[in-house]
């Protein structure tokens, strides 16, 4: 018989409240299963049991506050075979409160009691199952009853799981030798030697996550998540958006780029593709209306001298907008190369901070992820951003002929406190006529 | 010397929050991770403790979901308490077996280093015996209500920089009549960041760890994103 007290929760600490029991008389426990709660100055402590057994008695009722190393219980150890027996043989004894509900009704002669859990029911888990267990139960889909606990009481640990996998594993991968076509990008999920030969045919559905499990996962968002939130919202907030949309036709601008594009991949090494035109144009119509290249300050108009056309670019798990200086200076060459560096470098991490830095206008390409139109958000606290659709060879009318042409949507979002909708139809009308009426040789 | 993480969560559901610390404070029970200090941000909330009196809650369930408020019952030591914007609310996970074993230490300990962060900003705080919290004069500017398993702490400490007080009126703090006080209440305006970064300087004096900044924070260039 093993008593159970009050235990000892730090030196200046001289008693504890009972809050709550976490076993009925005659339960069996485990050593390190909790077994009580206590309340001492704001802290409430789960109490592990400091053995094995059955529960015999509780001496302290739920609410008491007693002083530390009182008997609040007592656990007999030779439960351990008891336990097959029906618990209701051990009643407790006057002192204690009486068992709750269940217990009494079970007595009743035909009834047999409930069978006992080890041997019956091969599925049934012993012991409590940590959350990580049962997480990497759930992610490598195991049937945690065909594993064996080496834990307190037979409770399975991490460990345990591991050996398991890696057994399943070796059994799985008789010939070690074999390197395993494993893709780079995804890593092996156990850290166990031999990769996995061939991974288990996935099940034809997801497996159903076993009940109890949470339906949602947490993970903090990234500063770099966290920082486009907060634009976003905070652009929303500040400018009147309002996005216009015009049709170019990019026929001119793609027999250029196809004239040249060979050539342009030999002599400098970049592909040549539709958004140095486009910045190009970009360039031509700020300079015409500078207006679209300034930003509000209080109450004040702020008009920018130099172009900094800042260049959208999807990260894995976000967006960058690195800023080509001076864009007015570069022909499409110089566009194209600084945007390929800066993008390249963006992808890479290897911006240096002022490169993100001092945009005037913004241009985004969803066009390369096959968006036709879009409505961008102002890159604050610039006055507008331009958005690339995916230039298609689309059938259109001409002279009262169906021509095919290669067709483009350009949206102009523009902030109405600083632009009215007919100056931002001239700054995209302007655009759209550079690109069309291209004239401008490449090289 | 021990190692101490610090997550810094921003503004982060109760519930959301709670399933974080249990999965940290299993990793900790198995010594798969090191202590951690999570600094966060509520939603408003009020939260009632497992020996908390739902009498010391004023407004009634309809109430709280005109006001907006959720609201949760918890294993936390402690009663009811309120939690919101402006709010800093940390949640130390800590193996005490690792340091002191003793609880009442640790909660001494957690008020030490709030009151220290407080005097970085020119504010007297201190303790009322037998009373759990930070004190300013007779008003209570921080709760502490903790919860402990196999000596790893979780919940912790909630201090008010520049809370909306008024939440309070929907209950009786910790089951105390006595009044609540908040940093920018005291003339104070810090805003949480700078508070957060004093309170972990502290943590890390007082409970005599190393504090590992969280992974990600750290990324140079994410200024004009768009």
């Amino acid at each position: 018989m093993t008593d159970v007290v009050m235990p000892q929760m730090g030196e200046s600490i001289v008693e504890g409240t009972l809050t709550k029991w976490l076993k009925k008389p005659g339960d069996r426990v485990e050593r390190d299963e909790p077994l009580f709660e206590i309340s001492t100055d704001k802290v409430d402590t789960e109490i592990p049991s400091p053995a094995a057994g059955v529960l015999q008695e509780r001496l302290v009722e739920e609410g008491k506050t007693v002083s530390i190393n009182t008997v609040v219980a007592r656990i007999d150890e030779g439960g351990t075979a008891a336990a097959a027996a029906p618990p209701p043989a051990v009643q407790p004894q006057a002192a204690a409160p009486p068992p709750p509900a269940p217990a009494p009704a079970t007595p009743a002669v035909q009834a047999p009691p409930p069978p006992p859990p080890a041997a019956a029911q091969p599925a049934e888990v012993s012991g409590p199952l940590s959350p990580l267990v049962r997480r990497m139960a759930r992610e490598y889909n195991i049937d945690l009853s065909r594993v064996k606990g080496t834990g307190a009481g037979g409770r399975i640990t991490k460990q345990d799981v591991e050996s398991y996998l890696a057994q399943q594993q070796a059994a799985a991968a008789p010939a070690p030798a074999a390197p395993a076509p494993v893709p780079a990008a995804a890593p092996a999920p156990v850290p166990v030697a031999a990769p996995v030969a061939a991974p288990p045919p996935a099940p034809a559905m997801a497996p159903l996550p076993p009940a109890g499990q949470p339906k949602t996962r947490i993970e903090p968002m990234s500063t770099m998540r966290l920082k486009i939130a907060e634009h976003m919202v905070a652009s929303k907030r500040t400018s009147a958006h309002v996005t216009t949309i015009h049709k170019v036709d990019m026929t001119k601008v793609a027999r250029m780029r196809e004239r040249h594009k060979a050539d342009f991949q030999a002599r400098y090494g970049l592909s040549l593709t539709y958004l140095p035109f486009v910045a190009r144009a970009t360039v031509v119509a700020l300079r015409t209306f500078p207006l679209l290249n300034a930003s509000i300050e209080g109450n004040n108009i702020l008009y920018h001298n130099e172009i900094n056309l800042g260049i959208a670019v999807a990260l894995e798990n976000g967006l960058i907008v690195p800023v080509v200086r001076n864009a007015d200076e570069k022909n499409v060459l110089g566009l194209q190369r600084a945007i390929v560096d800066l993008s390249t470098r963006a992808r890479s991490r290897q911006l240096k901070p002022e490169e993100v830095l001092g945009g005037t206008f913004s241009i985004t390409n969803f066009g390369g992820f096959g968006s036709v139109m879009a409505t961008p958000v102002i890159n604050q606290p610039q006055a507008a951003i331009l958005g690339v659709g995916a230039v298609e060879k689309t059938p259109v009318v001409i002279d009262d002929a169906i021509a095919i042409r290669s067709i483009c949507y350009l949206s102009l979002s523009f902030d109405h406190r600083l632009i009215d909708g007919a100056l931002a139809d001239q700054f995209t009308a302007k655009i759209k006529e550079a690109l069309e009426n291209w004239s401008e040789e490449v090289l | 010397m021990r190692k101490c993480e610090l997550r810094l969560l921003g503004r982060i559901g109760y519930r959301e929050a709670f399933e974080l610390q249990q999965q940290l404070v299993a990793g900790r029970k198995e010594g798969s991770l090191p202590d951690q200090l999570l600094l966060l941000e509520h939603p408003h909330t009020i939260t009632l403790g497992r020996n908390g009196h739902l009498e010391n809650l004023l407004a009634g369930e309809e109430g709280l979901r005109r006001a907006g408020v959720a609201f949760h019952t918890t294993d936390r030591g402690g009663d009811i308490t309120y939690h919101g914007p402006g709010q800093l609310v940390g949640y130390p996970i800590v193996d005490l077996r690792e340091w002191k074993r003793d609880v009442g230490a640790y909660v001494r300990g957690i008020e030490q280093v709030l009151i220290d962060a407080l005097a970085d900003f020119g504010i007297r705080a201190g303790r009322i015996p037998k009373l759990t919290g930070v004190w300013v004069g007779e008003r209570k500017i921080a709760a502490i209500g903790v919860h402990i398993s196999r000596w790893v702490t979780s919940h912790g400490f909630a201090l008010n920089v520049n809370t909306d007080l008024s939440y309070f009126h929907l209950i009786v703090p910790c089951g105390l009549t006595k009044p609540v006080a908040s940093m920018a209440g005291l003339g104070v305006h810090a805003n949480l960041e700078e508070v957060s970064t004093a309170v972990a300087e502290h943590f890390g004096r007082i409970f005599d760890c190393e504090i590992l900044p969280g992974a990600g924070l750290s990324l140079a260039c994410s200024e004009n994103v768009l």
